[in-house]
């Protein structure tokens, strides 16, 4: 039988900390970000602009239609050089983490862009004319009365695609970057104690995804009580 | 300025088998073609069964899907891979381990994927069963028994073969999210079309040329799988039910 030997957990704790906090970062900005462009993509699909919604409808479907291990390939291998280009930064200093932001940012943008839309059309056509026939401009209808209900209503569908950018912020292994996971691995590898590391990695994330997503859960079938 | 040298597909590759770099990549694609098929098998017949527990009133069988959907759900799948990978054949009883440590190392890749994104998969198909199962109405499973079936004949002849038509265009987005996720086991070195990709690069500097021939056949293999889908919808519609309709 395998001996177990949990003592590289406790000194490394420091260590994993710092790439939980690369994890992390990764998450909330690609989430800020995400929601931010999907938004706006959301909009331009449903837009009368022929054009546009063409744009905002092919950009959403090959980012979805490609693997985020692909993505992340192609991020690393064409921004780096776009980074240090636009803000004159030198080979020798290191843009993974910028390149990591970015990369999530986009990628997730596309997913979240679909639920942003779901949720627009979800609210009643007859708000968005109540609201022209206020004397509001399409923008100000758009934002003050039909953006609001619609992320109340979509709110946990976005938290729950924010628990999977989480989980995928992992995959920033392939860019040889040290996430939380990262740092579990390069742990183990050292200490030769691979086992108990990644069942440690894997038992963090699953508390904490497991408690995020039942929070959602019992705060979506709020919301369907109250509709 | 990038210097595009598609020919590079046709020179044959460091090695000296004769192979040429077209050869690699189409290795990485059958190699992609058959883990997802295995893991697809995997998915579909754990995650039904799984499913029919979702909804069969024993507490234990509840239970214990609902345990297997939470933990396959919430790890990320490059952790649940190296858990299969790495602590697995470690910790594994019954001589599981030693039995996977004597397999032939491209083999032990391949055994490991497939277990991990068959299980990974089927915790979501499991989902997409019990979704289905529920959207039944509740006379369709009060009719069967009250036909004298028993239960098990009741879910066999009544309630699945309609909950699986019901599912199959989610399962068909989750058929392309299995090849999608499949590129995931390049990172512990399965030569599918990813790694491929990877060692393209490598050998011949060609990123631009390698990464479009890899992205491009993930896309091909998606659209071929969505066609195929939507062909299984076609041929299994019920007559009558979801614009199904005659003839």
């Amino acid at each position: 039988m395998y001996e177990f030997d949990w003592s590289s957990i406790r000194p490394g704790l420091p260590f994993l900390w710092k790439g939980m906090k690369v994890t992390l970062y990764i998450t909330l900005v690609a989430m800020a970000a995400g929601i931010a462009l999907g938004t706006v993509l959301a909009i331009l699909r449903m837009a009368k602009n022929r054009a546009l919604a063409w744009l905002s409808a092919a950009y959403v479907n090959t980012f979805r239609s490609i693997p985020l291990v692909m993505v992340i390939l192609w991020f690393f291998l064409l921004l780096p050089a776009v980074i240090e280009r636009i803000f004159s930064i030198s080979r020798q200093e290191d843009t993974r983490l910028t390149t990591a932001l970015v990369t999530f940012s986009l990628f997730q943008a596309a997913y979240y862009a679909e639920i942003i839309r779901a949720g627009i059309q979800s609210v009643k056509s007859g708000q968005m004319g109540a609201a022209l026939a206020l004397g509001m401009t399409n923008g100000q209808a758009m934002r003050l009365v039909v953006l609001p209900q619609a992320f109340r209503n979509m709110a946990p569908l976005l938290l729950t695609q924010t628990i999977i950018l989480f989980q995928d912020s992992s995959l920033v292994y392939v860019a040889s970057l040290a996430d939380f996971f990262g740092v579990a691995g390069i742990i183990g590898t050292r200490d030769g104690r691979q086992v108990e590391l990644y069942l440690f990695a894997g038992a963090v994330y699953f508390v904490a995804c497991f408690i995020l997503s039942s929070l959602v859960k019992r705060w979506q079938n709020r919301l369907k009580g109250h509709a | 300025m990038h210097n595009w040298r598609w020919e590079v597909f046709l020179e044959p590759a460091q090695g000296g088998s004769g192979a040429t770099y077209l050869d690699w990549v189409l290795v990485g694609l059958r190699m992609t073609a058959a883990v997802s098929l295995c893991s697809w098998v995997i998915a579909l017949l754990w995650g039904s069964l799984m499913g029919i527990f979702r909804t069969y009133p024993s507490k234990l069988l509840y239970g214990l899907s609902t345990a297997y959907v939470e933990v396959f759900r919430n790890i990320p799948l490059l952790v649940q891979l190296f858990l299969w990978y790495f602590v697995a054949p470690e910790v594994a009883p019954l001589g599981l381990g030693a039995w996977f440590k004597q397999l032939h190392p491209n083999l032990q890749l391949f055994v490991a994927s497939m277990l991990c994104l068959g299980f990974f998969t089927g915790a979501r198909i499991t989902e997409q069963v019990r979704a289905g199962i529920e959207s039944l109405s509740r006379g369709q499973k009060a009719a069967g028994l009250a036909m004298g079936f028993t239960l098990p004949q009741t879910y066999r002849h009544v309630l699945l073969p309609m909950a699986f038509r019901i599912i199959i265009p989610p399962l068909s987005s989750e058929c392309v999210n299995l090849v999608k996720n499949s590129a995931v086991a390049s990172t512990i070195g399965l030569m599918e079309l990813a790694y491929q990709g990877r060692q393209l690069v490598d050998y011949t500097a060609q990123s631009y040329e390698s990464f479009i021939a890899v992205t491009a056949l993930y896309v091909a293999l998606n659209l071929l799988i969505l066609l195929f889908m939507r062909w299984v919808e076609k041929k299994a519609r019920v007559p009558g039910f979801m614009g199904g309709g005659g003839r």
